[in-house]
C-alpha cells in the first residue's frame, strides 16, 4: 500500500515524540535494550573510533612519507599455477568473512527459537569461518614476510606500508581472534543448554539468557564492517 | 506525613527494570579487596589515585625548588628535573584527577544517585580498578628501571620523546606507554558501566531530567572519555611501535649526534593530533564532574535550588559536544593552516558561552541564598575563582596571535593551573568533606577542614597567580635553568623563591588534610544519615555508611528533581526525592 505524504511525515512524527517520550521517562532511556546490549553498542561506538585513528593515521603517512607507495594490484597478488592472480587472497578472505556473518545472524535466530543444537552448531561454524579468516591472514603475512616486508622496511616502497598494514590488519585479527574464543564458549554454553537452566555462566556470578548470542552477533557484525573498510583503504586504494 | 493527597505510586510508572542480580561475597577477600560492590571500588580507586597524587605533589616540590633554587639540591640535576616534570604533569591529569573523578566519585555516586543497587556489570567494574592499579605501579616502577622514568614531558611529543638524548630512553617511555594503553583499558571497562548504569538502570521516577548535576557531569565525561581516549591508545600504540620495532609512524629522517637514524617519512604533527584529540576533552573530563560536584554542593549550603538546571544540563551536553573539535588550539604553534586556526579559534571561544553560563547560574544560585559557610561550601566557592579566572586567561590564549608569544611560558602554566589543577583539586577535597559522612557515618572536624581551605586557597593563588606575570615576561616553561638571561629582571628572581615557599607550604598543609580524614573515622561525630538535609537520592539510604545493595529490601521511588530546598508551603526546608508529594507542590 502506497502511503501519502502526509502518513508519511505524521509516522516520522510518532517516531520522534516516541523518541523524546523515552528519553525523557524514568529507568530506561532504551526501552528496548538489556544492559549487555546497550554496553555493547557503546562499546562498540568506542572501539569504532580506535579503528577510525588508526585508519587517518594510515592516510597521514601515506601522504607525508616521501618514498612512493607499493601497488596494491601487485604485493597483494598471488601465484597460482605460474600466474599473477591480484587481490585473490584478498576476496576469498573477504568473502569468507561476510560468510560468517550470515551464519552468524542464523545462529541468533535459531538462539531466540531456543533451538539449541542448530544455534550452537552455527556459532561453532562462525567461529570456524573466522578462525580460517585468521589463518588466511597468518598465510598473507609470512607470503609478505617472506618477501622482505617488515614494519620497518619494504622493499616495495615506502617503510609505512609494512608498519601500517601489520598494525592494522594485526589489531583487526586479534579482534576476529577475541571473537572466535567468545563465540566458541558460547557455543558450549548453549549446546549445555546453560541458559535454560539458569546456570551462572561466567566469574560475574550472573545467569546469561540467549540474548548474548545476539550481543555476540553484534560484535561479530562490527569485526567483519570495520574489515570491510580496511579492505577499501589498504587493498583498492 | 499528614498533606499527602495523591496515592504515591500513581506518579510514577510501574517497575520495567528487573532486580539486579548481586553477588554476595561470603570471604573476606571478595568483600574487601576483590569487592563488586561499586562503593568499595571507589574506595580502592580514591585511595590509589590520592597516593600517586602524592607522589606527583612531591615532584612538584623537586620542579619547584630547582626553579628557585638552581643547583642548590645536587641530586637535581637536568634529567630528574625533566622526570619530575614529566611524571607530575601525567600522574596529576591521568592517574589521578581523572581516576578519581571517574573511577572514585563516579563508582560511589552514580548507583546510589540514580538509585541503583550497584553498577550494571559489578565484575567488569572491579577488573576495572584492577587493571587500572595494574596501570600505576608500572608507571611507578620505572623509578626502578636503569635510566629512570622519561622525561618527555606529559605531551610525549615525538621525535624527542624516543631519541636517546631524552631521560628514560631505555625503558622509562616504554612503560610510559605501556602503563596508559592499561590504563585506558581499564578506564574503558568502568566507563562502559558508569554510561549504562545512567542510561538503563535508574530507579523508578528517575528520569534523566531528575538526576543530579553531579551524575550528569560524571555521564557525560564517562562518555567523553570512551570517545578521547582512543586517540591516545592509537598515539600509544604508534609511539611504542616506533620505540621498539624501529617503525616510522611520527619519525622523519633525523641525525642525532650525528648518527644517521633509521627513521624516515614519518609525521610528528600526527602525533600531536592523536594527543590533542585526547588532551583537550581530557580538561573537560576533569572539568565536567567538577561542575557537577559544585553544582550540588552550592545547591545544598546554600538551601537553595541550583538555578537554570535544563540550562546547566545542556551546558554539560554543549560543553562535551565543543570538547571534541577544539583540540588544534594546542598546535598553533606547530604550524598549521590558518584556516584551521580560525577554525579552532572558533569553536575554542565558542566554549566561553556554555561555560559563562554556568558561573552565572552558579553566581544567580547564590543570589540572596541561605549560604551556610561550610568546609564542602567554602571549597565550592574556591572553585569559582580560580576556575573563572583559568577561564578568562584560556580566551585570551584561544585567540591564535595571542597564543604565539605567550605559549610555552609560564602564562600557560599558570592558565591550566588554574582551570585544571587547582579547581578540580579544590573540588575533590570540598567533595570529601561534603560525602565523607556518607561514606563514614562520621563528620570530618570544621575548624581542621576551614584551616586547610584557607591555607590551600590562598597559597595555591599565591603560587600560580605570579606565575601569569611570568610567564607575560616571557620567562619560558619547562626550563632547567635560566642561566643569564638579560630579559628577566632580578624580581623575578625573587617571585620565584616566593613561589617556592607557598607551594612547600601548600604542599605540608595537606597532612591537616589526611590527619582529619583519617582521625575523623574514629574519631569524627557521628553524622546520621543525612546531615546537610539533602534532598538528592545518595543522602536517603535506609543505612549510612550504605549496605551492599544500598536500598535494603525495596528500590527507592523518585517523585521530584533533587533540588528541592526552600519550597514554598512545605513544612521542611527540603524535600527528599523520594518523599511522596506533598499537597500543592509544584513538581519538577
Ligand atoms: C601544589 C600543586 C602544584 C604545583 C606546585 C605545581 C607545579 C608545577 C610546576 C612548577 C610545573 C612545571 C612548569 C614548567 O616549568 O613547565 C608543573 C607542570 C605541570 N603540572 Fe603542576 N603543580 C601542581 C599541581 C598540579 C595539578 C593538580 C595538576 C593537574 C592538572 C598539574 C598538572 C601539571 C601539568 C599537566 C604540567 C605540565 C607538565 C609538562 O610540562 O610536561 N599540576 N606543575
Ligand atoms: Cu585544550
Amino acid at each position: 500500500m502506497q502511503q501519502s505524504a502526509e502518513e508519511n511525515v505524521e509516522w516520522h512524527r510518532q517516531k520522534l515524540l516516541r523518541l523524546i517520550a523515552d528519553w525523557s521517562s524514568d529507568q530506561r532511556s532504551f526501552k528496548t535494550a538489556s544492559w549487555r546490549k546497550t554496553m555493547m553498542w557503546i562499546f562498540l561506538v568506542s572501539d569504532t573510533f580506535i579503528f577510525s585513528c588508526f585508519l587517518i593515521s594510515y592516510m597521514t603517512v601515506r601522504m607525508s612519507t616521501a618514498v612512493e607507495w607499493p601497488h596494491p594490484s601487485e604485493i597483494f597478488a598471488l601465484e597460482i599455477g605460474g600466474q599473477k592472480i591480484p587481490l585473490i587472497l584478498i576476496a576469498i578472505m573477504t568473502f569468507d568473512l561476510i560468510t560468517s556473518s550470515g551464519t552468524m545472524a542464523l545462529a541468533v535466530n535459531y538462539a531466540y527459537d531456543k533451538k539449541r543444537k542448530p544455534a550452537a552448531i552455527l556459532l561453532v561454524a562462525t567461529a570456524l569461518i573466522g578462525a580460517a579468516f585468521v589463518g588466511m591472514q597468518a598465510f598473507e603475512w609470512s607470503k609478505l614476510i617472506h618477501e622482505g616486508v617488515r614494519p620497518w622496511s619494504n622493499p616495495f616502497g615506502a617503510p609505512q606500508f609494512g608498519s601500517c598494514f601489520f598494525m592494522i590488519t594485526g589489531f583487526h585479527g586479534f579482534h576476529v581472534s577475541m571473537g572466535v574464543i567468545a563465540l566458541l564458549v558460547i557455543a558450549r554454553n548453549v549446546w549445555r543448554g546453560d541458559y535454560d537452566v539458569g546456570r551462572q555462566t561466567s566469574y560475574s556470578h550472573r545467569t546469561g539468557d540467549y540474548e548474548i548470542v545476539e550481543v555476540m552477533g553484534l560484535y561479530w557484525h562490527f569485526v567483519d564492517l570495520v574489515w570491510v573498510f580496511i579492505f577499501a583503504f589498504f587493498y583498492l586504494w | 506525613m499528614s498533606d499527602i493527597t495523591i496515592k504515591p505510586d500513581e506518579q510514577v510508572p510501574p517497575a520495567e527494570v528487573p532486580e539486579m542480580e548481586l553477588f554476595h561475597s561470603h570471604s573476606w577477600w571478595t568483600t574487601y579487596v576483590f569487592s563488586q560492590d561499586a562503593k568499595v571500588i571507589a574506595i580502592q580507586y580514591a585511595a590509589t589515585a590520592i597516593s600517586i597524587g602524592v607522589l606527583a605533589l612531591i615532584l612538584s616540590w623537586i620542579i619547584r625548588i630547582q626553579l628557585a633554587f638552581p643547583g642548590a639540591v645536587s641530586f637535581i640535576d637536568s634529567q630528574v628535573y625533566y622526570q619530575s616534570v614529566t611524571m607530575h604533569g601525567m600522574i596529576m591529569v591521568v592517574y589521578m584527577l581523572t581516576a578519581i573523578l571517574l573511577g572514585g566519585f563516579g563508582n560511589y555516586l552514580i548507583p546510589l544517585m540514580v538509585g541503583a543497587r550497584d553498577m550494571v556489570f559489578p565484575f567488569v567494574n572491579m577488573l576495572s580498578y584492577w587493571i587500572y592499579l595494574l596501570a600505576t605501579l608500572v608507571l611507578a616502577t620505572s623509578y626502578l628501571v636503569p635510566g629512570g622514568p622519561t622525561g618527555a614531558g606529559w605531551t610525549l611529543y615525538p621525535p624527542q620523546s624516543i631519541l636517546t638524548g631524552t631521560p628514560g630512553y631505555d625503558y622509562g617511555i616504554i612503560m610510559m606507554l605501556v602503563s596508559l594503553i592499561l590504563f585506558i583499558v581499564g578506564f574503558t571497562m568502568g566507563g562502559l558501566n558508569y554510561v549504562v548504569t545512567v542510561l538503563q538502570a535508574r530507579a523508578r521516577g528517575m528520569t534523566l531530567m531528575r538526576m543530579p548535576l553531579t551524575v550528569w557531569g560524571i555521564f557525560t565525561a564517562a562518555v567523553l572519555a570512551l570517545l578521547a581516549f582512543p586517540g591516545l591508545f592509537v598515539a600509544c600504540v604508534m609511539l611504542l611501535l616506533d620505540r621498539l620495532a624501529g617503525t616510522s609512524f611520527f619519525m622523519p629522517a633525523i641525525v642525532e649526534f650525528g648518527e644517521h637514524k633509521n627513521y624516515n617519512g614519518g609525521s610528528p604533527i600526527l602525533f600531536q593530533h592523536l594527543f590533542w584529540f585526547f588532551g583537550h576533552p581530557e580538561v573537560y573530563i576533569v572539568a565536567l564532574p567538577a561542575f557537577g560536584v559544585v553544582s550540588d554542593i552550592i545547591s545544598v549550603h546554600a538551601r537553595k535550588n541550583i538555578f537554570g538546571y535544563r540550562m546547566m544540563v545542556w551546558a554539560i551536553v554543549a560543553i562535551g559536544v565543543l570538547s571534541l573539535v577544539v583540540w588544534g588550539h594546542h598546535m598553533y604553534v606547530s604550524g598549521m593552516d590558518p584556516t584551521f586556526g580560525f577554525f579552532f579559534a572558533i569553536t575554542t571561544l565558542a566554549i566561553a558561552v556554555p561555560t559563562a553560563l554556568k558561573v552565572y547560574n552558579w553566581v544567580l544560585t547564590l543570589w540572596r541564598a541561605d549560604i551556610h559557610f561550610t568546609t564542602p561550601m567554602l571549597f565550592a566557592l574556591g572553585f569559582l575563582v580560580t576556575f573563572l579566572n583559568g577561564g578568562i586567561t584560556g580566551l585570551y590564549l584561544g585567540n591564535v596571535i595571542v597564543d604565539v608569544p605567550l605559549s610555552a611560558t609560564l602564562f600557560v602554566v599558570a592558565h591550566f593551573h588554574m582551570v585544571m589543577g587547582i579547581a578540580p583539586v579544590l573540588v575533590i577535597f570540598g567533595a570529601i568533606y561534603h560525602w565523607y559522612p556518607k561514606i563514614t557515618g562520621r563528620m570530618m572536624n570544621e575548624t581542621l577542614g576551614k584551616i586547610h581551605f584557607w591555607i590551600t586557597f590562598v597559597g595555591a593563588y599565591a603560587i600560580f597567580f605570579p606565575m601569569h606575570y611570568l610567564g607575560l615576561l616571557g620567562i619560558p616553561r619547562r626550563f632547567y635553568e635560566m642561566g643569564q638571561t638579560a630579559f628577566v629582571p632580578d624580581s623575578a628572581h625573587t617571585l620565584n623563591i616566593f613561589i617556592t615557599v607557598m607551594a612547600l607550604v601548600v604542599g605540608f598543609v595537606q597532612f591537616i588534610f589526611f590527619y582529619n580524614l583519617f582521625h575523623s573515622l574514629k574519631n569524627g561525630k557521628p553524622s546520621g544519615g543525612n546531615p546537610w538535609r539533602a534532598a538528592s537520592l545518595e543522602w536517603q539510604t535506609p543505612e549510612t555508611p550504605p549496605g551492599h545493595g544500598n536500598w535494603g529490601e525495596t528500590l527507592p521511588v523518585v517523585y521530584r528533581w533533587p533540588y528541592a530546598y526552600s519550597v514554598p508551603g512545605a513544612n521542611q526546608d527540603y524535600l527528599p526525592q523520594n518523599m511522596p508529594p506533598i499537597k500543592g507542590e509544584h513538581i519538577i
